[in-house]
């Protein structure tokens, strides 16, 4: 029986390291996420110090909070489909071809998924609104039709797919679908048979990340919807800003919160099934030249949709953005006299840069530990509800978190309403589950019985992690770390709470601007948000250098 | 020997060691390992010791718990029952890390981030060794196994026999106690494996290195071993010399596995066997009684048809030396019979047999399925 003791003794030292790793995430999440959340919650339900549920049931009965639910799911569902349909064959063209420009590309096919949402919306208001570049050239306008909105949404949401799957998809072995073929399946078949079930659990990832930014859209909705059209996040905004009503805004923020941990719940019990330990190659090896009619077409085909749909709406923001003589709007940035902001509009940048570094520091520290703990295939059913509870932060209202900073942390112990970490940790928490997504299906690849040969060679668990996983998820780990910094150079709902006047942040100041009226007022945002794209763009090319500079020691 | 299973019955001739001899305290000793995959036992209660400078193979079929055995041993699969002692020390709560023992793996996984060299020095600096001693010790194991100045080499550039030496000076660069080997030879083709066993067996003979290796290639552990444990099932069906293993397989089980087919039921009464080839001879000393007989090929002999019983040739294999002849009695099962090139009949033909009393053994444990 002593030693029956002692292997369950040995067991539990299993999972107190794991725990250990977890500690850190999980302090991080019930501080900055479960606290502020809770915070907001009790003071929508809670009056006189008495809870008060059947707020629920009276806000559900609202046709109108019907009418937004059903909207919410169905243009997000469509907008889902209708980004997989359209970036899927990006992302193949991206992972199999070896083109001219390809990396510049790469870097563009991400910048809109970084720009805020405010600018998006405007930037399809310029192409297919009124007096907008289509209605001049034909007449034809779509920002009275939801269509305005799903394909802002697939603008958006294009990077996420070609991001996701496309990374995974250049590090599959094509001699895979070679033995297919050689077994007697067609192109297609041995595409579907062999490929597809290998890339399921990154194109689950790519479609539930594109569900969840699509189902919490606020920037896109609120400018492209008009008065028709509402989110549940848009909603919740309008709530607690406008009306303040506060009590019907916690509502519609747990409806939210349940319907996204449940989507959530799903997602992570579909990866579980399907992730398995992939063949991973080296990328450059994968891709070669188009060959053929067919693959030319394709990739012909690709770039188009990569012309209209993406690089055409920001081509329309920079052009306006010089639509006054002598770079006006520019110029205009550098002064402090439009009395909006306490600074000239052009801090921003340093402002953002700044808080955009400390959130991304952040978002990798606590992702990459979460990522560790999660990578090991014995994790108990507390550490898988751990996985699905990290993306929980994607998924709930931007504007519930930023609100619920500045109403949970303004006290002691935690007064942090006065310090610049305030922004930075409300970003990092957007940008965690992109982390921890991005690093998982890679880290969970990594052969085991290599990092066995390290620990019989003497490495000790962690020098196990820095010898063997970390060379192999560099790649994996700039990604995530170029996400994380997008994201937080682009957070606009949180940020727009908690961010002070005289530290405004690049979207924010947008948005300032935008909502005065006035034409130097929307020409100074069209050029902010060219700044904001350019510094974007230059960010993501350096990432885009790292990543190939590193893959010689693949 | 604390081997578990009851040892067959030896011809005294065929004992080179008496059991009265002292062994010297054992490096390694398993006692009673166990381990279970979801109730089923991968290991069972297998005992076994490994002396130091001894080269011990364990061989067995696929699923028989050989590799989860060396897995115990390196502290990569926890024991849910019994012990493992290295040089007396009981390991149990020992990480894999801290236990000094080596492990080459079945597909060598090597690094594949690393160079040759930076492979070869990987244990070195796990042991906190200085630049200049892992760059003197890489040199030394790079030229011990033959890959002289290959440090800058990309792992992925390598042959499968270069990749195998690499991962053999690895696995020997922190100098473990133990060193132990996972179907070392598994992926290469014929004729490097059967050089490179012998390479091995030198070098590990020059260096007085302690081997535990497992294989399933009974020519591979044959060659490589001072010792052989045969295992079946998560357990150990017996343990041997290569000689002894070979000349007197302990069941019908090591029979099968080590490639004899000629094995029967038989009733042994006197010096001769009742068998479903007819009266077979058998050794003076054999067991009365319900036994279990191998006849080797080479003690199935071809007369005229009309001497003994009478057999068609099945078919004819060439195995080199000598040819592998397969006899269908009537009514009986196969034979096979080992035949010198000149004497083998053809495809077809009718033949005799008789059997020779040497070339037969009564074998223990019960009759198998």
């Amino acid at each position: 029986m002593k030693r029956r003791a002692e292997v369950r003794r040995r067991a539990r030292t299993g999972s107190a390291a794991r725990l250990g790793l977890m500690a850190v995430p999980v302090a991080f999440f019930a501080v900055f996420f479960a606290y502020p959340v809770a915070a907001i919650t009790a003071r929508g339900l809670k009056a006189d110090g008495v809870w008060r549920f059947g707020r629920i049931g009276d806000v559900l009965a609202q046709s109108d909070i019907r009418h937004v639910l059903w909207f919410t799911t169905w243009q997000a569902l469509a907008s889902t489909a209708l980004t997989l349909l359209i970036a899927l064959p990006g992302a193949y063209v991206f992972a199999r071809f070896d083109f001219r420009g390809k990396q510049i590309l790469r870097a563009v096919v991400t910048v809109p998924f970084v720009l805020p949402t405010v600018v998006v919306g405007t930037a399809f208001l310029a192409l297919v609104g009124r007096g907008g570049l289509l209605d001049e050239l034909w007449g034809v306008r779509l920002d009275t039709t939801v269509w305005a909105i799903l394909l802002a949404h697939v603008f958006f949401n294009y990077a996420v797919v070609v991001r996701t799957v496309g990374g995974l998809w250049s590090q599959l072995d094509p001699r895979q679908e070679e033995a297919a073929r050689v077994l007697g399946a067609s192109r297609f078949a041995a595409w579907r048979k062999v490929t597809l079930p290998a890339l399921g659990p990154a194109v689950a990832a790519a479609a539930l990340m594109v569900f969840l930014f699509t189902f919490t859209s606020f920037g896109v909705v609120q400018i492209l919807g008009g008065p028709t059209f509402s989110t549940l996040e848009v909603e919740i905004y309008r709530q607690t800003s406008e009306i303040f009503d506060l009590s019907t805004a916690a509502v519609l923020t747990l409806v939210q919160f349940v319907a996204v941990g449940a989507i959530l719940a799903v997602h992570a019990w579909t990866v579980r099934r399907r992730e398995t330990a992939l063949r991973l190659v080296d990328a450059s090896g994968t891709a070669r030249r188009p060959r053929g009619a067919g693959q030319w077409a394709l990739l012909a085909a690709v770039l188009g949709t990569i012309a209209v749909l993406l690089v055409l709406p920001l081509a329309v923001l920079v052009e306006r953005s010089f639509d006054a003589p002598g770079f006006g709007y520019y110029k205009a940035l550098t002064s402090d006299d439009s009395g909006i902001f306490l600074v000239p509009p052009i801090d921003a940048i340093g402002n953002s840069l700044q808080y955009a570094l400390a959130a991304t520091a952040i978002a990798l520290l606590i992702g990459g530990l979460a990522a560790a703990a999660l990578t090991r295939r014995d994790a108990g059913r507390f550490v898988r509800g751990f996985d699905a509870l990290l993306m929980l932060p994607l998924g709930v209202s931007a504007v519930t978190v930023g609100f619920g900073f500045l109403i949970a942390l303004d006290e002691p112990p935690l007064d942090l309403r006065s310090t610049w970490i305030l922004v930075p940790l409300a970003q990092a928490l957007v940008g965690v589950p992109f982390v921890v997504r991005t690093m998982l299906p890679v880290l969970r690849a990594v052969d085991g019985r290599l990092r066995e040969a390290a620990a019989v060679l003497g490495a000790s668990p962690w020098r196990v992690w820095r010898e063997v996983d970390l060379p192999m998820v560099r790649r994996a780990l700039l990604i995530a770390a170029g996400f994380a910094f997008a994201v937080s150079l682009g957070e606009f709902g949180a940020t727009v709470f908690i961010a002070r006047p005289d530290n405004p942040t690049l979207p924010v100041a947008v948005a300032r601007l935008l909502g005065r009226a006035g034409e130097l007022n929307y020409g100074q945002a069209m050029a902010l948000s060219t700044i904001l794209m350019v510094v974007c763009a230059v960010a993501l090319l350096v990432l885009e250098r790292l990543r190939t500079d590193r893959t010689g020691e693949f | 020997m604390r081997d578990t299973t009851p040892k067959p019955k030896r011809a005294p001739e065929l004992t080179p060691r008496p059991e009265s001899t002292p062994r010297p305290d054992p490096m390694l000793r398993l006692d009673g390992a166990t381990v279970r995959f979801g109730g089923r036992a991968v290991l069972d209660a297998v005992g076994l010791d490994v002396t130091e400078h001894e080269i011990v193979c364990v061989l067995g079929p696929s699923g028989s718990g050989k590799s989860t055995l060396l897995r115990a041993v390196a502290g990569l699969q926890p024991l849910d029952d019994g012990r493992v002692f290295l040089d007396g020390r009981d390991l149990d709560g020992v990480p894999a890390h801290k236990r000094g023992v080596g492990l080459m793996f079945q597909d060598h996984q090597l690094f594949p981030q690393r160079d040759v060299g930076g492979n070869v020095a990987f244990g070195l600096r796990m042991h906190g060794d200085s630049k200049a001693q892992q760059a003197v010790r890489v040199q030394e194991l790079l030229e011990l196994v033959g890959l002289p100045g290959s440090h800058t080499r990309a792992v992925a550039s390598l042959s499968g026999g270069e990749q195998q030496r690499v991962a053999l000076a690895r696995a020997l660069a922190p100098r473990p106690r133990l060193l132990m080997l996972d179907e070392p030879l598994g992926q290469l083709d014929r004729s490097l494996r059967e050089r490179l066993v012998v390479e091995l067996r030198e070098l590990f003979g020059e260096l007085g290195t302690t081997v535990l290796a497992v294989t399933h290639d009974q020519g591979e552990a044959f060659a490589l071993a001072d010792r052989v444990v045969v295992m079946r099932d998560g357990r150990i069906a017996q343990s041997g010399t290569p000689l002894e293993v070979w000349q007197r397989p302990a069941d019908e089980f090591v029979a099968r596995f080590l490639g004899f087919e000629n094995v029967v039921g038989a009733t042994v009464s006197g010096e001769a066997a009742d068998t479903p080839w007819g009266k077979v001879p058998v050794p003076s000393d054999a067991p009365q009684g319900e036994v279990t007989l191998l006849v080797r090929p080479a003690g199935v002999r071809l007369v005229p048809a009309a001497e003994g019983l009478r057999c068609t040739v099945a078919a004819r294999t060439f195995r080199g030396t000598h040819v592998a002849v397969h006899l269908q009695p009537e009514d009986a099962p196969r034979l096979e019979a080992a035949c010198a090139l000149r004497d083998a009949p053809e495809t077809g033909g009718e033949v005799g047999v008789t059997f020779d009393a040497a070339e037969i053994v009564v074998l223990g444990g019960a009759r198998a399925a």
